[in-house]
Order: C-alpha cells, then sequence, then structure tokens
C-alpha cells in the first residue's frame, strides 16, 4: 500500500483579488521505502505539493493521504528540512539538534546522549557548542539532516534542501543522505530543479510542468543500488535517462521563454 | 545659554593641541584613537565643560541662574552626608522600578496575545493607537484622583508610560516571528505553549529589549512627573521644591541624581540582555 496518496489534487491561492493556480489535478502516489525526486521548473508549485502532505495547509480540491489516513492536520509523521535550515538561531548546535525529544519531554541526559550520537553519525562531532550562525552552509544541513532523524519520521519531505550548497558540499551530502537511507529506509520524497541530484538520488522521478504544476511525465531510475554518487553520473545508464528526462523538461522550460 | 557654549571653543581648541601630542599620526585617525586615550578625552571635555561652567557663573552669567558646580557639588555632599537624599532616591527608585516592572509585564503579555491573534489585533488596532497618541502624562492627575499622593499613583504613571513602548515592541518582534520556524517545530510535535517559549519568545528578545531599553527613562520620567505635581518626598519633588525655593544648586544637584540613576538603569537593563542574547555576540 503506497505511504503517500494524493487524489486529484488542486490548490488555489487568494490573495485580496489576485489568484494563483499553483497545482492542478495531481495523482500521485508514493511507495514505502522509496526515493521519490519531484523535478520541474522553479516555483511551479512543488513545494505547494509538500506543504500539503505535511499539512501545513489544505489542498483546494482533492484529498491528501498519509498511511491511508486523510491529512487533516499538521502530519507528524514526517520530517521536513528545507533550503532554509530552520536551526533556531539561538541554541547551539546541541540543543538544536535535542529539540524534537526536548519536544516529546525526555529528560536532559538522555535527549543529549542521542543527540551527541546522532552528531556523531552526521560527521558533525565537535560543534555541540556552536550557534547556527558560526557553522558553515553544509554543516547547518549536517545538523537539519541529525535533529531530523532524532525525531525518528517515517517520511522525509525535503524541498530542495541543497540548493544552496555548492557543487563539492552537495555531493558530500547526497552521499550522507543515501548512506542514512541505507540505514532505516525511510521514504523520501525531494523536490529539486536539479536533475543530476534527482536520478542520482532516486528510485522514480515525476517531471512537473510550469505553473499550474501537472505531472508531465515519471520515469523509474534503474540504477543499482548502493550507488557511488560521485561516479553513477559518468555511468552510460546515467546519460541515457538523464537524456529521456530532459527532453521533456527542456519543453517546461521552451515554453516558459516564449 | 549661548554664552558658556562660545567661551568654551577656544578652550576646545587648546585641548585638541594637547591631545594631538599623545597621537602618533596627526588628523584624520582622530576618530580611531585607542578605548583608554578616547576616554581620557571624555574625561577632559567634562572637566573642561565644568571649568568653562564655574567661570562663568557669576562672571557672564548671574550665578542665581546657573548655580556653579562647586555649588551644586556642596549640595550634594550636603544631601548625602546627611543622608537626606536616601529617602529621596528610595522613593524614585521605587516607584520607577515597580511601574517599569508592572508596565513592561503588561506590555509584553498584551504584545504577545495581540501578536499571536491577528483577529483580536485587527480589532482593537484603532483603539490602542488613539490612546497611544494620548501624552499619558496628561492622565496623572486622573492617576492621584484614583491612587492618592503617595507612591501609586507614580508607579501608575511609569507603567502607563512603560506599557504601550514595549507593546508596540514586542508586538511587532511576534509578528516578525519566521513562520517557517514555527511550521517546523509543528511538525516535531510541538504544543502551542512549546511555539510560544521556544519559538516566538526567543525571537521576539531582541525587539523585546529594545522596548524595554527605550522604556528604562520613560519609568523614570513617569515617576518623576508624578513627583512634580504632587509628593512629599522623590527626587522630582526634591526639584519641584527646590525650584519653587529658588534653590538652583539644589535644582542642579537633584538633576545630577536623576541622570545617575537614569545611566544605572540603562546600564542594567543592557547588561540582561547581553546575558540573553549572547548567540548573537558570538555570530558576528
Amino acid at each position: 500500500m503506497p505511504v503517500m496518496q494524493l487524489r486529484s489534487i488542486g490548490k488555489t491561492f487568494r490573495k485580496g483579488t489576485d489568484e494563483v493556480r499553483a497545482v492542478e489535478g495531481v495523482d500521485l502516489e508514493i511507495e514505502p521505502h522509496s526515493i521519490v525526486a519531484l523535478i520541474g521548473p522553479s516555483g511551479c508549485g512543488k513545494s505547494t505539493l509538500l506543504n500539503m502532505i505535511a499539512g501545513l495547509y489544505p489542498p483546494s480540491e482533492g484529498e491528501v493521504f498519509y498511511g491511508g489516513r486523510r491529512v487533516a492536520d499538521v502530519n507528524t509523521n514526517v520530517g521536513y528540512m528545507t533550503q532554509k535550515d530552520n536551526l533556531l538561531p539561538w541554541r547551539n548546535v546541541l540543543d538544536n539538534v535535542a529539540l524534537p525529544l526536548e519536544l516529546a519531554g525526555r529528560s536532559r541526559a538522555e535527549r543529549y546522549e542521542a543527540a551527541r550520537a546522532m552528531l556523531e553519525h552526521v560527521d558533525l562531532a565537535g560543534f555541540e557548542s556552536k550557534f547556527p550562525s558560526e557553522l558553515s552552509g553544509g554543516m547547518r544541513k549536517r545538523a537539519c539532516l541529525a535533529r531530523m532523524l532524532l525525531y525518528g519520521p517515517q517520511a522525509l519531505l525535503l524541498d530542495e534542501p541543497f540548493a544552496a550548497l555548492d557543487a563539492q558540499l552537495r555531493i558530500a551530502m547526497h552521499d550522507l543522505l543515501l548512506r542514512l537511507w541505507g540505514e532505516n529506509k525511510q521514504t523520501i520524497l525531494l523536490v529539486t530543479h536539479d536533475l543530476v541530484e534527482a536520478i542520482t538520488l532516486a528510485d522514480r522521478v515525476v517531471v512537473f510542468t510550469k505553473r499550474p504544476a501537472r505531472i508531465a511525465s515519471e520515469e523509474v531510475i534503474d540504477l543499482p543500488r548502493p550507488r557511488d554518487v560521485m561516479e553513477v553520473r559518468f555511468t552510460e545508464r546515467f546519460r541515457e535517462i538523464y537524456n529521456s528526462i530532459w527532453d521533456r523538461l527542456r519543453q517546461e522550460y521552451d515554453e516558459e521563454k516564449l | 545659554m549661548s554664552t558658556p557654549d562660545d567661551a568654551k571653543l577656544p578652550d576646545e581648541a587648546r585641548s585638541e593641541q594637547t591631545a594631538s601630542s599623545l597621537r602618533p599620526s596627526v588628523g584624520r585617525s582622530l576618530a580611531e584613537v585607542s578605548g583608554t586615550t578616547m576616554l581620557a578625552m571624555q574625561i577632559l571635555v567634562g572637566l573642561l565643560s565644568l571649568a568653562v561652567w564655574q567661570i562663568a557663573s557669576g562672571w557672564l552669567v548671574h550665578e542665581f541662574m546657573i548655580s556653579s558646580p562647586l555649588a551644586v557639588m556642596n549640595r550634594l555632599w550636603q544631601w548625602i552626608s546627611s543622608g537626606a537624599i536616601l529617602l529621596h532616591v528610595g522613593a524614585t527608585v521605587h516607584a520607577t522600578v515597580l511601574g517599569f516592572l508592572i508596565g513592561a509585564f503588561a506590555g509584553v503579555v498584551g504584545g504577545v496575545w495581540l501578536g499571536l491573534s491577528p483577529f483580536l489585533s485587527r480589532l482593537l488596532n484603532p483603539y490602542i493607537w488613539a490612546f497611544n497618541a494620548l501624552p499619558k502624562v496628561a492622565l496623572a492627575p486622573l492617576f492621584i484622583l484614583w491612587f492618592g499622593l503617595g507612591i501609586d499613583s507614580k508607579v501608575a504613571l511609569a507603567a502607563v508610560l512603560v506599557v504601550f513602548l514595549v507593546f508596540v515592541n514586542t508586538f511587532s518582534g511576534v509578528r516578525e516571528v519566521d513562520s517557517e520556524l514555527v511550521d517546523s517545530l509543528r511538525l516535531m510535535r510541538a504544543k502551542r505553549r512549546h511555539i510560544l517559549t521556544k519559538v516566538v519568545l526567543p525571537s521576539a528578545t531582541s525587539w523585546i529589549f529594545a522596548g524595554l531599553r527605550t522604556a528604562v527613562p520613560y519609568a523614570l520620567i513617569g515617576t518623576i512627573i508624578g513627583e512634580m505635581i504632587a509628593a512629599n518626598r522623590g527626587l522630582g519633588y526634591l526639584v519641584q521644591r527646590a525650584g519653587a525655593e529658588f534653590d538652583t544648586a539644589g535644582v542642579f544637584a537633584a538633576l545630577v541624581a536623576i541622570a545617575v540613576l537614569a545611566v544605572i538603569f540603562n546600564e542594567m537593563v543592557g547588561a540582561v540582555q547581553t546575558r540573553l542574547e549572547r548567540w548573537k555576540v558570538v555570530g558576528r
């Protein structure tokens, strides 16, 4: 049974008399333990879909299901990570990472122990007492990942999480993400506009049209796992998939130009 | 007032010369001198102004008008050595602190409450601004009527001056809270009170403190005005009494005491803010 289900989702934003149609007629099913990448032109409404799965606001039409139940309120089963870091700037790394356990009412010793272990796991040991403003962009992403994983969600919603990083750091984060996914096999829904990132990470790539977002095409990525994030992009199969998706994606960008 | 200023200019020109002999480079780097040199220069400016005041008094301006630093110091010393000033300082501090705390508490609570409730803030908006535009000092007679001649009416006046400054800042601070931060906590199963204590209040802290800091002198103003209108103790009463007795030195002495109090209050709020906002200082 799919863990997430979108049934003929539509979303219109209203501000005064202005109406923006962000999403139209989207049907999508996400299998458990899979990584699915949503790709499309920037600002096409992919993030809107994630926000609706997270239950931050309801769709205008259609229904969102998570684990067989309709999402009516904030969906606390998912971990959400956006391009912005969303670490609390007045807390040090340790207190930031331990926050989910703090909210769950665990004791200080317990949550610090778990947070330290998780920081170790994402290669951020030794930075416990630093404030977010003292960290580099990549370290902040690691801290966000650690916080999200500590909370133990079954599914991760990632909204262009690595867009702000430079190319080398992004590859390192892809590596880390795949390693962490290999351990717990959470369902991951990844929004990106980077086709290489999408193919490197995902089992399935869903291409969206420009606004309002509709599904243009889908492609199954049959590259074998575990994947070497550095090497996989130079394989022949990767190139074929890349070209096939890019042909479809380019139409969206071409129309944009006209 | 213009005469002592004019008389000061040649003296300052002379002080420039003495200061320049202490510095290695002349001219543009004057603003970049070290902290201690600057402190020395600041003290020098203060002493020079006092000297000019002392000289001008009785020579350029009648001493009855501006008294003189020596007379003021003398008066202050009299009050301190007799212990008489303690009563007045105590009364002013008491009313100021109490008024400040009450006003600050009400301002923060009101600001957070309305900041989190778009409906209430829209509903009450015109009334709040109308009340804010009212010169609160004009409420003094009303407070004296309600709370009597004692400390309560001063506390009320100080509090009502403080409450709006703190309210407006807290309100803006709460409105400025990053909604993505709030959403990210909601997804981590945060309850309403968690969001308030772990996101809203900390992120509004610098706004709240900006309000508290501006409010400190106003708390003092409220108290002093209350004391000047009707009281039998307090520094405001002291200014008022000395003025009525044509005791210029006494007026200045009381003003000095008020200025010292204002500086101490301000430093205390600043110290608390620095402690609470270490993360900001470190991040710079």
